[in-house]
């Protein structure tokens, strides 16, 4: 990269501050060293400039080459939407709570209407019961008490409180009949013979009392020739269930 | 010849050292590369034309850069920073090509 020493002349349209138009005198080895040393360390500068800018214009996203104003505008629009998104979280959190309390509602709705199947099929005999209660064994040799007289036992407990009464294999509900078959006595149904078995659910001492009552059913019984025996226990288990009964013409009436 | 070797060895070193562009550099950077660029395309027309000074072409390389960033962070300052960051490189492309065309009519005698 020596220098020529030419004429100098200013050759026509060259317009560019590199070409100088005087006259050029021979410089020094040292001096053309330096020179040449020096436009090495620009030219090699470019190149790496040249590299560098290549490569952070394809690697970079398109952000890093914006002006200002631009990145202003980008900005106010990512500010726009950014609002318009966290109002949209805003209003679907809203929406969530408002399921999630309906979902609540549901819930303790249809918890409450399941204590309420379950009390309600306790009372009718449809689902099985548990409690304390007595166990009642009525012994009749001479067979001479009658419905009547077992009906009684059942009125006796009902008065007393009792929650759920078997009478037998039978589960006793508002609609049991105790009717005469023969000699014998049938409850809904199914003929009954002595001893008589009868379990009912409630407080046992008041339902001891109940029946054991002076002019009671224990009473009538004794005079019959039979016995009446109260057993009192924690626990007493009804298994005896009876169908649901489905009302053919009574409906619900509107409130 | 040194210049060319020179040139070659700086993308070299920047392809395999991957520097990244420190931000206070980074709008000043493409039209100092262009700048530069027009800078070596007159040093080489200047040697074909026999006239090549290598002052001159030193000085020239840097003050065109100098003042091709000048320009850029004027405008950057008066808020006119992209048109003329255009200006710049058009008025620059314009020079490149008319020393292009020199160096042509030289190797390619047309």
């Amino acid at each position: 990269m020596a220098s020529k020493n030419e004429d100098g002349t200013t050759p026509p349209d060259v317009g560019t501050a590199e070409v100088t138009s005087r006259p050029v005198r021979r410089p020094r080895l040292a001096q053309r060293y330096r020179a040449a040393a020096l436009i090495g360390v620009l030219t090699a500068a470019l190149g790496f400039a040249i590299a560098v800018q290549v490569r952070a214009n394809s690697q970079s996203d398109s952000l890093s080459n914006l002006r200002e104003d631009d990145l202003i505008g980008i900005l106010d629009n990512q500010n726009a939407r950014g609002d318009r998104l966290r109002q949209q979280i805003a209003e679907l959190e809203q929406t969530l709570r408002r399921l999630e309390g309906s979902g609540d509602r549901n819930a303790a709705a249809k918890q409450q209407a399941e204590q309420d199947a379950a009390a309600l099929g306790v009372l009718l005999g449809t689902l099985p019961a548990t409690g304390p209660g007595v166990a009642v064994t009525i012994t009749d040799p001479d067979h001479k008490l009658t419905a009547e007289d077992l009906l009684d036992v059942v009125e006796e407990l009902r008065g007393a409180g009792a929650e759920a009464i078997q009478f037998g294999p039978v589960r006793i509900s508002t609609s049991t009949a105790f009717t005469t078959v023969g000699d014998a006595v049938a409850v809904d149904g199914t003929v009954l013979s002595a001893p008589y078995r009868v379990f009912a659910i409630a407080d046992p001492k008041t339902l001891d009392t109940a029946l054991n009552i002076p002019g009671g059913v224990a009473a009538a019984t004794r005079a019959a020739g039979g016995d009446l025996v109260v057993d009192q226990q924690d626990t007493v288990t009804i298994t005896a269930i009876r169908a649901l009964p489905s009302p053919k013409y009574a409906s619900p009436a509107p409130h | 010849m040194i210049a060319a070797l020179a040139l070659a060895a700086g993308i070299v070193v920047g392809l395999v050292f991957r520097p990244t562009v420190p931000i206070w550099l980074e709008p000043y950077l493409p039209i100092a590369v262009v700048a530069a660029l027009d800078a070596v395309f007159g040093g080489v027309r200047a040697r074909l034309d026999g006239i090549f000074d290598a002052k001159v072409f030193v000085v020239s390389f840097i003050s065109n850069v100098v003042v091709a960033a000048l320009i850029v962070f004027m405008g950057d300052k008066l808020g006119v920073g992209a048109q003329l960051s255009t200006a710049v490189v058009v008025v620059l492309g314009i020079r490149i090509f008319g020393n292009a065309a020199a160096i042509r009519r030289h190797v390619f005698r047309a």
